[in-house]
């Protein structure tokens, strides 16, 4: 049994990990929510932030700037990819925009290197981040608690903007009935860009904030993809509220196992998904028929 | 153009004996012999991903899965637990992948929709983990190796596998088996039923069938086309990597079937072909050539979505075509 | 065509025209060597390398007329890092392409698929990658050669510099792969003969990018030395969260292998001070001749020193002409032969030889450092040679223990 100062920095370091899976689950739940699109591409953009991240703190030499600016020109691909790619799409089978997305992702990963190169980057965090802080029972680098602290910001900052704006009133009512919405003569078109922007802007804020941990290399994504997508179907497809703590739920489940049994580590997660599917299909937040 | 959509047509009609007369020469009209076989392997796997996806309407994102347990079924039975028959290890491997299509088709049918995608995908992800740790069974990372090229035996004769063309015509044999039996699959009144639930599940439902399970019946038998496929390979290379059956191999199976194009009979062997021809042309010339066949398999999906054979047919994609 | 190109084809031209030998060897058909490699995929750079060195050897033979009046002609194919594709492409290139011999692979896992294919298509092929099964029974053949260094050799020389000069008290983390593990068993068994203690032995599994679990634990422990194997993208991950815990200040961190392109990706703001072994590092072009001779070349020719992979790779495609003009044969079984008998050789860095129960080369390797910022020796230059650890055969397991009485 490891002693309390063990598991609390193993909770504290889930807890990291858990930021960013929220961070792209929430992205991918947006878009699916309104969209019926499942963005395979995700992992792909996530590692694009992290690339920006390298290249933009190489001109402006601000960690900050970067922290801005890279999750905004990941949002703006996406917009692009939406508006004329993936929207010729709707009104075929959902499978479809899936399929073009794999495509794309593969475009991506590909093309980092050509552009960036085959060896990875390494971006570091500012200075004044870069030490540990003494928390009492253990030190923690404090990159990391900004990373938890940033993540929940961005986490109030959305609750307010879908609960309290009209555009996001039209985005969650818009997920739950698209037909009524448009009978409203709300142009949905337009949502949809909204939306898909602002997702894959959080897959940039992931990327560029789990780039001080892990370097920035072009294969970044591909495992992350596959995990947001067990967090999604864990917390219930399209359930904002789901994915956080999906999100969460799945940092904790890979930070104790590594600890505790680290051949199960990476098979843990998966496990997870399995038992959730036999007891609560939809998932733990998910209703019932939504998406079906 | 019209002479090639005539000549596709009358293929169209009699698909399995096309297959026999084209492929027992195809050997002699390729000038990449070593390639030949390794089309009738890969055209196998995308043909059982294309039961479920282009006659089922499901999306799998996980048919390395059930290709990774054909192979590592046929290559554990032969090279660890010594069965010493070329037949018994090819039948370990398909009962295998059964056993997997099964339980994995359970669960993933336990959500409809999209999510169906997501979640073979992340199935296959766990066997490939677990793969990657069983290394007493796999050899983990370093894969399974040694797998010994029996004769064949049938009574009192025997056949080598162990040169290129020999293997290619026990491996013609054996799939050309499978598509006949893919097309008695799709005549049959189960084949209509699939169709039925691809153009609409409700209404399927509402007929009376027990859609899930007609589903799931469709995701074994899928499961046990890529599990042949699978040990094939492991025959063939003699070796069966962990990577068998990471989500790579499932996404490869996904971009040929559609470049073939999906829902018609003959679209995955096309799209088999054209992919491996693609990967080993375009990687001699160009080193980001990974970048070329994401913008091929992106630009088809958008302009091109009945793929190659589907265009030449003419078969209208949702609608069964040969 | 302007004034400067135009010259260097009236010299290429005339070379061509004074040098009979060449003219003689494009008359007959080419010695082709086939030569798979990951050029896509995570390891991308250090198949760049490796083709460069290929290529190199190529230009540099051909240039000497051939190898027994024959061109020499390398043939590379990328097996993108996944072993059925390196098993595919070896199978082309022998079948199709008619290659005589085979040189490449990068990974055990990717070597062992090729040699599965030319053992059985009887081709001599000679490894250039890390492998302790590559040459032991049951994956070896008469005709499979190991030119790189194994994890057992790696682990040893390296193990063994540590306890004796940073100190006996170790934590070890390893991926928990193939590699990783035979890196391990190696270590502990090293320390243990050293009389030093492992304090832990911690497994994470491979690609995980996430190491702060264990640090804390280690911490705690205050082990002298932290050796580590986590290869590839692991590595810049896990030495920027040891450097965010603290922990280069308060322990020597140490792993078996260095990798050049790493180097470079971390800076050496992350490697500064860490030890690490390696089979070629290009600075020593200043003490060994052989080694002066193929960094200019290279760096010549590319702009860039030469990494440790190319290297191998150098010195495979050399030794396969090296066994044909011995034998004055292409056949594999009579260059294996002659390479056998006349085992010992010198590409690019000193003296190595083949140990004929094994064909398992051996040779000196390196203990180096990562040099401080500011301290850096161009771009390249980020670390120091600390020591030459000599070839010596006590390194490897025995022929016995390879299972090869």
């Amino acid at each position: 049994m490891p002693e309390l100062s063990t598991l609390l920095a193993q909770v504290f370091t889930g807890l990291v990990l858990g930021m960013i899976y929220v961070l792209l689950a929430i992205g991918l739940s947006l878009i699916f929510g309104l969209m019926a699109v499942v963005n395979f591409a995700h992992g792909a953009l996530f590692m694009l932030g992290a690339y920006f991240g390298v290249f933009l703190l190489s001109y402006t030499k601000s960690f900050w700037v970067a922290l801005i600016v890279a999750p905004l020109m990941v949002g703006a691909l996406g917009l692009l990819m939406e508006r004329f790619l993936i929207r010729r799409l709707y009104g075929r089978s959902p499978d479809d925009p899936l399929l073009l997305t794999f495509g794309l992702s593969l475009i991506l990963v590909e093309g980092v290197k050509v552009l960036w190169g085959k060896i990875g980057l390494t971006l570091d965090p500012p200075r004044a981040l870069a030490g540990a802080v003494n928390l009492g029972f253990m030190s923690f680098p404090a990159y990391r608690l900004f990373l938890i602290g940033i993540t929940v910001a961005v986490l109030v900052g959305l609750y307010f903007f879908l609960g309290r704006t009209n555009i996001g009133l039209i985005i969650r009512a818009g997920s739950r009935d698209p037909l009524m919405v448009r009978a409203l003569g709300i142009d949905l078109s337009r949502v949809w860009l909204v939306v898909f922007g602002i997702g894959t802007a959080l897959a940039g804020l992931a990327g560029i904030l789990a780039g001080p941990m892990r370097g920035a290399y072009a294969e970044m994504g591909v495992t992350m993809v596959i995990e947001s997508f067990v967090v999604i179907v864990v917390g219930g497809m399209g359930s904002l509220l789901g994915a956080v703590v999906a999100g969460l739920l799945i940092g904790q489940v890979v930070g104790l196992t590594t600890l505790f049994i680290p051949k199960a580590a990476d098979i843990m997660v998966f496990m997870v998904m399995a038992v959730i599917l036999l007891v609560r299909p939809s998932g733990l937040f998910g209703e019932a028929g939504l998406a079906e | 153009m019209s002479a090639l959509r005539a000549i596709a047509a009358r293929i169209a009609t009699h698909p399995v004996l096309a297959f026999w007369i084209f492929f027992v020469v195809f050997p002699f009209i390729v000038p990449n012999r070593t390639m030949a076989t390794q089309v009738l392997i890969f055209g196998l796997l995308a043909m059982g991903f294309n039961l479920l996806y282009g006659y089922t309407g499901l999306l799998s994102f996980g048919h390395a899965a059930y290709y990774g347990l054909g192979a590592y079924g046929c290559g554990i039975a032969l090279a660890k637990l010594h069965v010493g028959s070329l037949w018994l290890g090819l039948i370990s491997g398909f009962l295998l992948a059964a056993l997997g299509g099964l339980v994995i088709g359970f669960f993933c049918l336990r959500r409809r929709g999209i999510y169906f995608a997501m979640l073979t995908l992340a199935f296959a992800q766990l066997l490939y983990f677990i793969g990657f740790h069983l290394s007493d069974w796999t050899g983990g990372d370093d894969g399974l190796r040694g797998i010994p090229q029996l004769a064949l035996g049938l009574g009192p004769w025997r056949y080598q596998i162990d040169t290129t063309i020999a293997f290619y015509y026990f491996a013609y044999v054996l799939v050309g088996l499978a598509v006949l039996a893919l097309k008695r699959i799709l005549d049959s009144p189960f084949g209509a039923v699939l169709q039925a639930i691809r153009e609409n599940s409700s209404r399927a439902e509402a007929c009376g069938y027990d859609v899930n399970r007609v589903k799931h019946l469709s995701f074994v038998f899928s499961a046990c086309f890529a599990g042949l496929a699978g040990s094939l390979d492991a025959l063939r290379l003699t070796v069966v990597p962990v990577e068998s059956l990471y989500w790579t191999t499932s996404g490869q199976v996904v971009i040929m079937t559609l470049l073939g194009g999906s829902g018609t009979f003959f679209g995955p062997f096309v799209g088999a072909a054209t992919f491996l021809v693609l990967e080993e042309r375009l990687s001699l010339v160009l080193e980001s050539w990974p970048l070329v066949i994401g913008a091929i398999f992106s630009a088809f999906v958008l302009f091109l979505p009945k793929g190659i054979w589907g265009t030449l047919t003419g078969g209208i994609h949702g609608r069964q075509s040969a | 065509m302007d004034r400067r190109t135009f010259l260097a084809t009236t010299a290429a031209g005339a070379a061509a025209l004074s040098f009979p030998a060449i003219l003689r060897a494009q008359s007959t058909e080419p010695l082709r060597i086939g030569f798979p490699l990951p050029l896509t995929g995570p390891f991308g750079a250090l198949a760049a390398d490796q083709q460069r060195g290929a290529t190199l050897a190529m230009e540099e033979l051909n240039a000497q007329g051939g190898v027994l009046g024959r061109k020499v002609e390398v043939l590379f194919r990328d097996d993108q890092l996944k072993p059925a594709v390196g098993a595919q492409r070896t199978k082309e290139l022998i079948e199709n392409d008619k290659v005589q011999f085979i040189v490449g692979g990068l990974a055990a896992h990717v070597q062992m698929a090729i040699n599965e294919q030319t053992k059985k298509s009887k081709v001599l092929f000679i490894s250039v990658s890390q492998s302790d099964e590559i040459s032991a029974k049951p994956d070896t053949s008469p005709l499979t050669f190991h030119e790189a260094l194994n994890p057992t050799i790696t682990s040893r020389a390296v193990g063994n510099w540590v306890a004796q000069n940073l100190g006996k008290k170790w934590w070890i983390i390893y991926a928990d792969y193939a590699w990783g593990k035979q890196n391990n068993m190696v270590l502990q068994d090293v320390l243990g003969k050293q009389g030093g203690t492992v304090l832990g032995s911690t497994p994470y599994p491979l690609g995980s990018a996430e190491f702060s679990a264990h640090l804390p634990k280690i911490q705690a422990a205050k082990p002298e030395v932290l050796v580590s194997m986590t290869p590839g993208a692991d590595n810049i991950a896990f030495l920027k969260q040891v450097q965010s815990y603290g922990m280069k200040k308060s322990m020597r961190i140490a792993q078996p292998l260095h990798w050049l392109p790493q180097l470079k990706e971390g800076g050496p703001d992350l490697y500064a001070d860490i030890y690490g072994g390696t089979s070629f590092y290009w600075e020593l072009a200043d003490t060994v001749p052989s080694a002066k001779k193929y960094v200019e070349v290279y760096q010549k020719k590319y702009n860039a020193p030469p990494g440790d992979y190319g290297a191998y790779a150098f010195s495979g495609v050399m030794e396969i002409a090296r066994g044909c003009t011995l034998a004055k044969s292409f056949d594999s079984e009579a260059v294996a032969d002659a390479l056998r008998k006349n085992a010992t050789y010198d590409h690019y860095k000193g003296k190595q030889w083949w140990r004929t129960c094994d064909n398992k080369s051996f040779q000196d390797l390196w203990i180096v450092k990562g040099r401080e910022p500011g301290k850096t020796r161009g771009e390249w230059g980020l670390a120091e040679i600390v020591t030459k650890i000599p070839a010596s055969e006590e390194l490897d397991r025995t022929c016995k223990e390879k299972g090869l009485a």
